[in-house]
This record gives C-alpha cells, structure tokens and sequence, in this order.
C-alpha cells in the first residue's frame, strides 16, 4: 500500500461525495424545507442520466447532453410534484414512502421501455478524456471535473440560500412554514421552486455519473441510499450537514473497499479475512450511520434554526 | 387517523348490530379466511396445485405485513426496514440447513432467538428517533444486513442458495404441500388472534396510546420507550417466522429477500389493506400479490401489443397502482369497511 494509492483512493473518495453531495443537496431541500420524503430522487437522477446520455449519442455535444440532462429532470420534476407529490404534503411520511416508491417502479419501467433492458454508453467528452500526472499517478481529468462542478455547484448554493431573497425564504420556509404563509408568501410557490431546484440537480448529478457509471434501469436505487445515508450523518434539513455527510461517507466508503480487505488479511485468519473483508467493507458506512445516530440523533451537523 | 379510537370501540359495538345481521366488516373477514381454508380442497377439485403455492406465498407475507402493521399501525412507527427480519428467518433456515441440521425446533429457537436480540439491539438505536428519521434509520439497518447476506460467500452469496428439503418437525410432514400451506395457515390465524387479544390488552393500550400522543403517556407514567422497543421486537419476531416459512416455501434462501423493495412492498400491502386496522394487511397482502400475478401472467384479452406491453411492464403498471392507492384512498380496502361501520349511528 503505496501513499500515491492512498492519495489516489481518497480523491476518488472526494469525487463520489461531491457526486453525493449533488444529489443530496436536492434531496435535503426538499426534505428539510417541506418535510418531505422523495425516495424517487434517484430516479430523477437515473432518468438525468438517461437525457444525458441520449443526447450525447445523438449530437456528440457534452454541452448539449447537460441541458438536456437539467432540463429533463427539471420539467420532469415539477410535473412529478404538481401530478402526485403536492397532494401527499399534508399526510402522514408512510404515504409519501409509498407514492415515491411507486413512482420508481414507474420511472424504471419507463426507462426500460424507452432505452431496454441492457446498460446505454456515454463517453467521457473529448475535452476531458485524458489523464493528468498528478503526485505521481496519472489521474482522469474527468473525475476532477466532477470534483470541480460539485464544488462550484456547493458554492453557488450556500451563496443563493445565505445571501439571496429567494434562500431567505427557502430558509424561512424551512424553519417555520406557516408563519411564512401567514406573512403572505406563496408558499407553493416556494416549495414547487425548491423541488424544481432539487430535480435539476439530480439530473446534472446524473450527467456527470453517465459516463462513469453504468445507464441502465435501477441505477437510481443505491446510490438513493447512499443519499439517505449522507443525509442522516450530516444531519437532516442542512445544506452543510449534506456536503460534509458526502465527503465523510463518499472517501469512507471508497478508502473502505480498497483498504479494508487488505488491512483485515494482515490481521485475521485468511479464509475469514477473504469472505468478510469485502461484506465488512460494504456495511462501514452503515455502520458508520449507526454510530452517529447512536451518538448524536441529529447527524453531525444538525441545523440550526432560529 | 384517529385509528387507535376506532380499534378500541368498534369490537364493543359490534354486537348491537350482529344480533340482526353481522356487520359487512365481519363478514368480508370470515368469507376470506373460510376462503384460505378451503384452498386445498379448491386446487385439488381444479386440478391446479399451483393455486397452493400462490396462496401460501400470500399468507406468508399477510403474516409479514400483519407483524409490521403492529408497529405501523398501531406504534405510529414507520419502519422501512422489516424485510431485515425475514432475511433473518431465512438465513436461520438456510444456514442450519446447509450444516446439516434439519430439526424444524433447533430452526425455529435460533431464528427467533437471533431476531429478538438482533431487533433489540436495532430497536434501541431506532428508537432514539422518530418520524422521517425512523424510516431511514431502519431502511439502513436492513441494508447493512442485506450487504452482509451477500458476503456470506459460503451460502451463495449474491445468487443465494438452495435448501435440501423443508424443515423437520417430526410427525408434521412439511413436505407434503397441503399439510405445509395449514401449518402457514395456522400460524397466520394464530398470529391474529394473540394480536387482537393484546391490543386490546393494556400493553395494546399503552402502545396505542403512544401513538396518538406520547408525551402525555410518558407524564401519565408509562415507559414509553419500553412499550415501543417491545413492540418493535415482537413485529420483527413475526416477519422472521415470516422468513423461515418463505425459506421453506421456495426452498431457496437469497439476499433478495432483504432488499429494500421487499420492505416497501410490506408496506404498500398494509396501506392498501387498512394501516391500524388488525385484518386489513391481510386483505392488503393477498390483493397485493394477485395483483402482481395477474399482471404478470399477461393475457387481459387486450389487443395484442397492449398485452404484451402489460406483461413486460407490469412492474411500471404495478408503481401507478401503488401511486393510486396512496393519492386516493386513505384508509385502505378493509379500512374503508371499518370506517363505513363507524359511521353508522
């Protein structure tokens, strides 16, 4: 175990908890602003993926494939939330569960009629193909892009909800709803805009994944969880909780696979090392979750209201 | 959902009206069990054994969906991680099994002792929450044991593995479909009785109470929490008598059983049923998977492409069902019976 693999393992690390963190960020607006719980969020990514993907292999044009990403899921979103999602607000969490889990069933089936059975390709764009020697290992250009529209994307939003009208309100909205309504704001204005905000998000988090993950139906569904996970160790509702929750989760979990097997055969009998090392490596960040909710029910950063 | 109030009263009224005629309610329950008792027979006189396994696969997962009700339905407890608890019953088969102990005692004392400690454990930590956070906290739990099922390599991991032959409980002959699809029977019956005697036992009372408002039951000087992890692990040992039935049923044990989707399925089946109400994730389950069998079986006598569209995406067709469901009915198939009675004068 070289240092330089180490480093390279903890970038790819950071690179799936930007990922993360872009889908997240959707899901915990939507989640800490409406009390809502969205498990068809990774469809929305799934189906992002999707637009990216088809739009690339018909023009070739990254550019082209990330508008159709965004914009897809953005209409996409919006006709899910005003046809179904707006009128389980009011009800209990157990009925959002299942309205959201029978939209991925939906969204899968379509997926699976449109594109088939089998996974769609998409290449990394031309610009980003390459490597760059980087500590001395060649490292995608690709993956630091993703890196860098995550970061830029984190920064761009903690600028909208702190310093703009709009994040006023949404924060507003998330601390105390109906007073907010109360004072005259269109709260179904708000949260429509937040949940839009949200789907597009999920779908530029599928553009970036397309061509580093596999495009095929049910590809929504772990990393949703892996979501969820983010969420509950950064502490529900908070934009920060989401960016710090994904990188933690994001580099543990990468470090874990690639370390722990290893770290374990070094440590344990072989035969047991070899069976639980890849199992033990699967379940840290739940395990990791576990302890946090165990230790502080909030999730690290909890938000604070008031 | 003013259920608990709706559970307390509705046995003691209901013998004002059965001295004329009994209530709807009743009678749509009492049809459907003679009904499961007289499968057997149906299936011999129809020449279809099939219809066997399909209603022991429905009464099993009635059974899942009857344990996770009690903590749903009656706890205000929305776990979105019980098909942990089948898996756990499975893998008590499977992994006994596989080392060559076939007793169907030694299977049953392990598995339920394995899922009481395991949910005492997962409870105490869950339980720490509520709400939104419940849900998610449970949905990971099952997940961790999902990602352990498929690193146990020497049971087949992913693929999953299969069983020898169902387990043995000496002059029961399990092996024989018929005797197999009573014994499920039974349990499920038997499982319905002890519920509706302990919810209305003060323990029922206490966790009802929870329910509707648990802060005034803590200031009354209830252990809130006791009633709640108590709860919690009984609803669990029922999905792993669940699991262990499943295991023996399709003779087959597999990670699949614990995926995520299993446990949303448990609960589409309760809200479709009727949450809070004891028989309606009966109803639920049943309805639940002839939906999924007639779906996926195709041939609605629709023009040719529409049938064979249904029958490769029956799934999709099943997800707007489940959306349906959510969006218009609030109280579920044999809620909405329940209700209909109370609110009769």
């Amino acid at each position: 175990m070289s240092a330089s693999l180490l480093l390279a393992q903890a970038l790819n690390g950071f690179q799936l908890g930007v990922l993360l963190f872009l889908l997240s960020a959707g899901l915990t607006l939507v989640l800490g602003i409406m009390n809502f719980v969205n498990l068809a969020h990774g469809s929305l990514f799934m189906m992002g993926a999707y637009f990216a993907a088809a739009a690339y292999g018909a023009t070739q044009s990254f550019l082209l494939a990330g508008v159709a990403a965004i914009a897809g899921t953005l209409v996409l979103g919006v006709l899910l939330e005003r046809v179904v999602l707006a009128r389980l607000y009011e009800r209990d969490h157990l009925y959002q569960v299942l309205g959201t889990f029978g939209a991925i069933l939906v969204f899968n089936e379509v997926a699976r009629y449109t594109w088939g059975q089998s996974p769609v390709f998409m290449n990394v764009p031309e610009a980003l193909a390459g490597t760059i020697p980087l500590f001395g290992l060649a490292y995608p250009v690709y993956r630091l892009a993703i890196i860098a529209v995550g970061l830029v994307v984190g920064a761009l939003l903690y600028l909208v909800i702190h310093r703009t009208r709009a994040g006023m309100l949404i924060r507003a909205g998330a601390s105390d709803a109906q007073m907010l309504s109360a004072l005259g704001v269109d709260t179904a204005l708000v949260s429509g805009l937040v949940f839009a905000v949200g789907a597009a998000l999920a779908g530029l988090a599928g553009l970036m994944a397309g061509p580093i993950l596999t495009v095929q139906p049910g590809m929504g569904e772990p990393i949703l969880i892996l979501a969820l996970v983010v969420l509950i160790t950064g502490g529900i509702g908070s934009i920060r909780g989401a960016f710090y929750g994904a990188l933690i989760v994001g580099i543990a979990d990468t470090v874990g696979r690639a370390f722990l097997p290893g770290l374990l055969r070094e440590v344990a009998e072989r035969s047991f090392a070899q069976n639980a090392g890849p199992a033990l490596a699967s379940m840290l960040i739940y395990l990791l979750m576990a302890v946090v909710l165990a230790v502080r029910p909030a999730g690290l950063f909890p938000v604070k209201h008031g | 959902m003013d259920k608990p109030h709706a559970v307390l009263t509705a046995p003691l009224a209901l013998p004002l009206h059965s001295r004329t005629l009994p209530s709807m309610r009743v009678l749509a329950a009492t049809l459907l069990i003679a009904l499961l008792a007289a499968v057997p027979l149906l299936a011999q006189w129809a020449g279809q054994p099939y219809y066997l396994t399909l209603v022991s696969r429905m009464m099993v997962f009635a059974l899942a969906a009857l344990g996770l009700n009690l903590i749903v339905g009656f706890g205000g407890m929305a776990s979105f991680g019980h098909a942990l608890y089948i898996g756990v019953g499975a893998y008590a088969v499977g992994i006994l099994s596989f080392h060559g102990i076939t007793s169907g005692w030694a299977h049953l004392a392990v598995g339920l002792l394995a899922g009481a400690v395991l949910a005492t454990v997962i409870g105490l930590v869950c339980l720490r929450v509520s709400g939104l956070a419940f849900i998610m906290i449970t949905l990971a739990f099952a997940q961790m044991m999902y990602f352990v099922a498929v690193g146990l390599k020497q049971y087949g991991g992913d693929d999953g593995r299969a069983l020898p032959a169902r387990s043995q409980f000496g002059a029961i002959d399990l092996s024989n479909d018929a005797v197999f699809y009573y014994v499920i029977f039974a349990v499920l019956m038997a499982t319905l009785f002890a519920f509706h005697r302990l919810l209305r036992a003060r323990f029922g009372m206490v966790l009802q109470g929870c329910k509707a408002n648990e802060r005034r039951m803590r200031a009354l000087g209830f252990g809130t929490v006791r009633a709640r992890l108590v709860a919690y692990v009984i609803s669990a040992l029922v999905c792993v008598l669940a699991g262990m039935l499943l295991a023996n049923l399709t003779l087959f044990v597999s990670p699949s059983y614990m995926q995520w989707a299993v446990s949303g399925d448990l609960i589409v089946m309760i809200v479709l049923g009727g949450v809070g109400t004891l028989f309606g994730p009966v109803v639920g389950a049943i309805v639940w998977l002839a939906l999924e069998e007639l779906l996926s079986s195709g041939g609605w006598g629709l023009p040719a492409a529409a049938d064979e569209l249904m029958k490769t995406h029956w799934l999709g067709v099943l997800g707007l069902l489940a959306i349906v469901v959510t969006v218009c009915m609030k109280q579920g198939l044999y809620g909405w019976l329940v209700e209909r009675e109370e609110a009769k004068p």
